[in-house]
C-alpha cells in the first residue's frame, strides 16, 4: 500500500540492505527490521529522546537525532551508532557508559540508551561543560527515575575523557 | 546467633544491573519476541461519555495482514469485569468494568475494538477501518457537581456518583479526643487541591500472551507479576498453575504499573480468540490517556490550636476522584493517607472523613507515595499557616508538636506505632546543610527593600508509612491480599548462591542491595550471588513491589531464609570440624572453631558437601536451601525534614529554586547510593506536582495534556541539584532496621516546594497558590490578592 525504498546502512560497524517502507522511521527500522533493540521508544511527539543515536553521512560528522524524527530512507548511507555499538570489540565500556554506571545515572534504565547518546554527542561540542551547560544539553532527553543529578555527575565524570563514539 | 561481619552491607556499591542497561541488552517486553508473533493495536474513545450504538469491524478484517478484529460487543459474555482489589467500604458502590467498552463509553481513551495484524503498522492502519456509531452525552467532571443533586451520572444504573465515604474518628476509635471537644483557641479553615497527575513512567506499557497447549506465557511491564497470575486465573478461568507470568526488564512505574490492566485482559482475550500469541504495546498518548492517573481530590481541613502553638485536633475532608471506575486499588489509595495526617505531631483529636466520586475520567489508582504526598502536603501547609497565625517561625511550631526522641515507641491519634524517629536531629541538620538562618536575614532584607524577586523558605517535617503491610491491618481495612513477602534462598553446589524474590523490581537496584545483604548474611562474594524475580516460575510466590516495602518486608524475608541455610551450614559445618555446632561462630564469611580459627568451613564447603551428601550427619536433609515468608507485625516509619528556598520574581510569577535540602533518616541504610538515587528521583517528582504537572480535561471530557507536548515532566534543566544527607535511627520492629525509602523524597518535597513559594509572597497577603505553581499561576495569585485590598472586591 506503500511506497518502497532500498536503503543501505551501516549501523554499529555492519552494513545492511533493506527494502523500507518510506514512512518507517529510523527508530521503527532499528528496532524492528535489523533487532537493535537497545534503541528504545518512549513517546510520540519527539520529546523524550529516549530513541537517540548518532548518525553521520557523507556531508555531515556524527550527530545525535532522535532517530524517531528520521525516516529510514533519510539514513541512506548514513552510519548510525547505536547504544549497542558503543562498546569497543572485547567489551570494554565506552567512558560515558562507565560514568553512567560510576556515578548511578540510571535507574529503570529506559531513558539510558538515548541520554548516553545524547551526552556523546554534548561532549564533542563542549568537552568540558559547566554542570548548567549539561542540564541544558539534554534538555531534549527525559528521565523519571533520577532527578538528572546522577546523569549530570556522570556526564561532568566523562568530561575530558576520550568520548569519541 | 553470632553476629555476620558487615562488609557489604551499607557499601556504596555499583548496580549489577546496569551492565544490560547501558549497553542496550535489555528485555523490556517491547523487545521481546516468539515465533508467529502477533501485534494487536486498540481503537479508543473520542468521547469521554457515549452510548456506543454499533461498531463494525468488517472492513478493518480485510485491510491487507490483518487476521482478526473485534469489538467489546464480540466479547462480552467472556470478557467479565476488571479488579477492584479494595473496597474499602461494606457499602461500596463497585460498577462492572469491561475491558473493552460494550454499550457506554465513560471515559476518554476507553479501549472500544481491536485489529490483530501480523505487524504493528498493519494493525493501527486498519483501525481507521473500523466504523463506530457513537451518541455522545454529557460528561460529568467536575467532583462536587457529581454529588450534587440531580447530576448526571457516570454510572446511572447505580443511582449515585458516590462510590463510598469513609471515616475515621479518633473518638471512636479510642486513640484520640473527640474533635469538637478539643480546645480551640485558634482554627484555621483551609482547602486544598491535589491535581490530578500521570505517574509518566519512561516505558510504554507492553504485554505479549503467548497460548500454549492449554496453558500462557505472558510478558508484561508491570509492578505486579504475582498479583496479576492471580487475577489472570480468576478473570480468565484458566487454571492459576497454568498461567506463567513474566516481568522481564520494566522501566519503571511509580504505581502506574500496579494495575491489572484492560489491555492485559485485551491482549489475552486475542490470544485465545486467535490460538496464536499476540503482542501490544502502547504509544506514549495511549499511556497517558488510558494508562491510570492520580491523586485528584480537594481537601478540607480544619485545625484547632492553642494560642501556645500547641495544636489540639484536626479534621480532615476529602472528595477524591475515582475516575470513571475503580481500579485495582483506587479506593484505598486515599485511605493509605488517612494515617498519616497527624504527620509525626502530638495531636489530641483527630477526624477523617474520605469520599470517592465517579466522574467522566480516567480512573484514579496509586502514584508515587499514593494517600501519603496528599496527607503530608496538607498537615505540613497548615503547619506554616498557623505558624503565620501565631507569628511564631515555621519551624518552632513544629517543635512545639512533634513526638519528641524519648517518647518513642509512640502511639498517634490515628491508632499507629511509631517504632524510632528523631525529628530533632533531621530538622537540625538540615536547618544547617541550608544556611536557615542567614536566608531569613536575606528575606528580611528583600522584603525591606521591596525588592521584585522575593526569597521564600518552605519546610516539610514529614513521615510516611512504608513496608506495605501487615497482613491484618490490610484485612482490617478490607483489602484483599495479605502483605507479607517471601525469598527462597538456593546455594548450588560450587558455592555459588541464587536468590528467589517475591518482589519485583523496576528500577530501585534490588539485585544489588539483595546481593549485598546474602554476602554477609552467608559470607559469600557479591559477585556470586544472583538474583531471580519477576518470573512466576522460579518465583511462584511474592507480593511484588509498590509501596516502599521490597526491602522493608522483601529484605527481611531475605535475612530469615540466609539465616535458615546458615543454620543448616553450620550443622554441616560442625560436622565436616568434628566439634559441636555450638563450638562453631560465624565469623569473616565462615564457620571457626572458637579458639580455633584456622580450623574453618564455608557456606560453600558445606554446600559441596551436601551436594556430593556421602558424610552429613545422621537425619539432615542433603541442602542448605531455605525459604521464609515474612510478615510485618506494624509498618515502618522514615522521616525526615526538607528544605526549599525559593526565589519567586513578582514581575512575572516565576519561581527558581535557588537551594534544596533533604535530611532523611530511612533507618539502616543497605547501599547509600542506590537511597540517595532514590531521594533525588522522588524530590524530583514531587517538586514536578509543586511546579510543572497537571492533567487537565477540558469541558467536553477530553484530555488535553495527551502526550509530553503538553503533560510536561521536568527536563534536566528544570531541576535544582538537592542536598542530600542523612539521620540513621533504625527500625526496631524486624532484624534489618530498614525503613523504605522508594517514596519518601515524593512526599516530602511537594510541601517545601509550595510552602516556601507561599512564604516569600506573604508580604503580598497571598496564603495559597494552586499547584502546579506556574507563572502564570503565581503572578495571578498575587494579583488576586492586590485587587481585593486595593478595590475591596473579592
Amino acid at each position: 500500500m506503500s511506497s518502497t525504498a532500498k536503503i543501505t546502512v551501516t549501523v554499529d560497524g555492519d552494513q545492511y540492505i533493506d527494502t523500507v517502507e518510506a514512512r518507517t522511521l529510523l527508530v521503527h527500522y532499528l528496532r524492528e527490521t535489523i533487532g537493535k533493540v537497545g534503541t528504545v521508544i518512549g513517546c510520540d511527539t519527539s520529546n523524550c529522546g529516549s530513541c537517540t543515536v548518532l548518525m553521520s553521512t557523507a556531508d555531515e560528522p556524527a550527530r545525535s537525532v532522535k532517530s524517531c524524527s528520521v525516516l529510514a530512507v533519510q539514513a541512506d548511507g548514513a552510519t548510525v551508532t547505536t547504544v549497542e555499538g558503543l562498546a569497543a570489540p572485547d567489551g570494554s565500556l565506552h567512558p560515558v557508559q562507565r560514568a553512567f554506571h560510576e556515578m548511578h545515572g540510571l535507574q529503570c534504565g529506559y531513558c539510558t540508551p538515548g541520554m548516553i547518546m545524547s551526552a556523546i554527542d554534548l561532549l564533542r561540542e563542549n568537552p568540558d561543560p559547566t554542570d548548567e551547560e549539561i542540564r541544558d544539553g539534554l534538555s531534549g532527553n527525559l528521565c523519571r527515575c533520577t532527578g538528572y543529578q546522577n546523569i549530570v555527575r556522570a556526564v561532568r565524570a566523562a568530561a575530558g575523557e576520550e568520548v569519541a563514539p | 546467633m553470632t553476629a555476620t561481619d558487615e562488609r557489604e552491607v551499607g557499601a556504596a556499591r555499583r548496580r549489577k544491573e546496569d551492565a544490560r542497561l547501558i549497553t542496550g541488552r535489555t528485555r523490556w517486553t517491547d523487545n521481546l519476541t516468539v515465533p508467529g508473533l502477533l501485534h494487536m493495536a486498540i481503537l479508543r474513545s473520542p468521547f469521554a461519555s457515549a452510548r456506543i450504538v454499533s461498531v463494525d469491524t468488517s472492513a478493518a478484517l480485510s485491510r491487507p495482514n490483518v487476521v482478526a478484529a473485534f469489538s467489546g460487543a464480540d466479547v462480552a459474555d467472556v470478557q467479565g469485569s476488571l479488579p477492584c482489589a479494595w473496597p474499602v467500604t461494606e457499602d461500596i458502590v463497585h460498577p462492572d468494568r469491561p475491558p473493552l467498552a460494550v454499550d457506554v463509553i465513560r471515559h476518554h481513551g476507553e479501549a472500544v475494538a481491536v485489529v490483530v495484524a501480523r505487524d504493528r503498522a498493519s494493525a493501527m492502519d486498519a483501525l481507521e477501518a473500523i466504523e463506530v456509531d457513537y451518541e455522545p452525552l454529557t460528561p460529568v467532571l467536575d467532583l462536587e457537581e457529581a454529588l450534587a443533586e440531580g447530576s448526571t451520572l457516570v454510572h446511572p444504573d447505580k443511582g449515585t456518583n458516590l462510590s463510598y465515604t469513609w471515616v475515621f474518628d479518633s473518638a471512636a476509635a479510642g486513640t484520640g479526643a473527640d474533635v469538637g471537644a478539643v480546645d480551640a483557641e485558634v482554627v484555621l479553615e483551609r482547602r486544598y487541591v491535589q491535581q490530578r497527575l500521570i505517574p509518566a513512567f519512561m516505558e510504554p506499557r507492553s504485554v505479549i500472551v503467548d497460548p500454549g497447549a492449554g496453558d500462557y506465557t505472558i510478558w508484561s511491564s508491570t509492578q505486579i507479576p504475582h498479583i496479576l497470575r492471580v487475577f489472570y486465573a480468576l478473570l480468565t478461568g484458566t487454571p492459576e498453575h497454568k498461567i506463567r507470568v513474566i516481568a522481564p526488564d520494566v522501566g519503571g512505574g511509580f504505581g502506574g504499573k500496579l494495575h491489572v490492566t484492560p489491555e492485559e485482559l485485551i491482549t489475552f482475550m486475542a490470544a485465545r480468540r486467535i490460538g496464536r500469541p499476540v503482542k501490544y504495546t502502547e504509544t506514549r498518548s495511549e499511556t497517558m490517556l488510558a494508562g491510570h492517573h492520580g491523586r485528584d481530590m480537594i481537601q478540607d481541613v480544619r485545625l484547632t490550636a492553642r494560642r501556645d502553638g500547641t495544636v489540639t485536633g484536626i479534621s480532615v475532608k476529602l472528595i477524591a476522584n475515582m475516575g470513571a471506575y475503580l481500579g485495582l486499588v483506587g479506593p484505598g489509595t486515599p485511605i493509605l493517607g488517612a494515617f498519616m495526617y497527624n504527620g509525626i505531631y502530638k495531636f489530641a483529636a483527630y477526624r477523617f472523613e474520605c469520599t470517592g466520586v465517579f466522574t467522566n475520567t480516567t480512573l484514579t489508582d496509586p502514584y508515587r507515595g499514593a494517600g501519603r504526598p496528599e496527607a503530608t502536603y496538607l498537615i505540613e501547609r497548615v503547619m506554616d499557616e498557623l505558624a503565620v497565625e501565631l507569628g511564631l517561625d515555621p519551624i518552632e511550631v513544629r517543635r512545639r508538636n512533634w513526638i519528641k526522641k524519648e517518647e518513642f515507641p509512640f502511639t498517634t491519634v490515628a491508632g499507629l506505632v511509631y517504632d524510632s524517629g528523631d525529628y530533632d536531629a533531621a530538622t537540625d541538620k538540615a536547618l544547617a546543610l541550608l544556611g536557615y538562618d542567614e536566608l531569613r536575614k536575606e528575606q528580611e532584607l528583600r522584603r525591606a527593600s521591596g525588592d521584585p524577586v522575593q526569597l521564600g523558605i518552605g519546610t516539610s517535617t514529614y513521615t510516611e508509612m512504608c513496608g506495605l503491610a501487615p497482613s491484618r491491618i490490610l484485612g482490617a481495612l478490607r483489602y484483599a491480599a495479605g502483605g507479607w513477602e517471601t525469598a527462597s534462598v538456593r546455594v548450588l553446589p560450587t558455592g555459588k548462591v541464587e536468590v528467589v524474590t517475591g518482589v519485583s523490581p523496576h528500577g530501585q537496584g534490588h539485585e544489588t542491595a539483595w546481593s549485598q545483604i546474602v554476602a554477609d548474611e552467608l559470607g559469600v562474594a557479591f559477585d556470586d550471588v544472583e538474583v531471580l524475580h519477576g518470573d512466576t516460575r522460579t518465583s511462584h510466590k511474592g507480593l511484588d513491589t509498590y509501596g516502599s516495602r521490597s526491602l522493608a518486608v522483601g529484605g527481611i524475608a531475605l535475612v530469615e531464609a540466609c539465616r535458615k541455610v546458615r543454620d543448616k551450614a553450620r550443622t554441616v559445618a560442625a560436622h565436616m570440624l568434628e566439634c559441636s555446632p555450638d563450638d562453631l561462630e560465624f565469623t569473616g564469611g565462615a564457620f571457626r572453631v572458637r579458639g580455633t580459627p584456622d580450623a574453618a568451613k564455608t557456606v560453600a564447603d558445606a554446600a559441596f558437601a551436601v551436594f556430593a551428601a556421602h558424610d552429613l550427619p545422621d537425619g539432615i536433609e542433603p541442602t542448605l536451601d531455605a525459604d521464609a515468608t515474612f510478615d510485618p507485625e506494624t509498618f515502618s516509619f522514615p522521616h525526615g525534614t526538607h528544605l526549599c528556598a525559593v526565589e519567586v520574581d513578582t514581575q512575572t510569577g516565576h519561581v527558581a529554586i535557588r537551594k534544596y535540602v533533604a535530611v532523611d533518616d530511612v533507618g539502616k541504610v543497605i547501599n547509600p547510593t542506590i537511597v540517595e538515587g532514590q531521594v533525588h528521583g522522588g524530590v524530583a517528582q514531587g517538586i514536578a506536582q509543586a511546579l510543572h504537572e497537571e492533567a487537565v480535561y477540558d469541558e467536553s471530557g477530553t484530555l488535553v495534556t495527551g502526550s509530553f507536548v503538553e503533560y510536561t515532566p521536568p527536563a534536566a534543566a528544570d531541576l535544582p541539584d538537592i542536598v542530600t544527607d542523612r539521620t540513621e535511627t533504625p527500625a526496631t520492629t524486624h532484624p534489618l532496621g530498614v525503613k523504605g525509602v522508594g517514596e519518601a523524597g515524593t512526599i516530602a518535597s511537594t510541601p517545601a516546594v509550595v510552602n516556601a513559594i507561599v512564604d516569600a509572597l506573604r508580604p503580598y497577603g497571598v496564603r495559597d497558590v494552586p499547584m502546579p505553581c506556574t507563572p502564570e499561576r503565581v503572578w495571578r495569585a498575587i494579583r488576586a490578592v492586590g485587587t481585593e485590598t486595593e478595590g475591596g472586591r473579592s
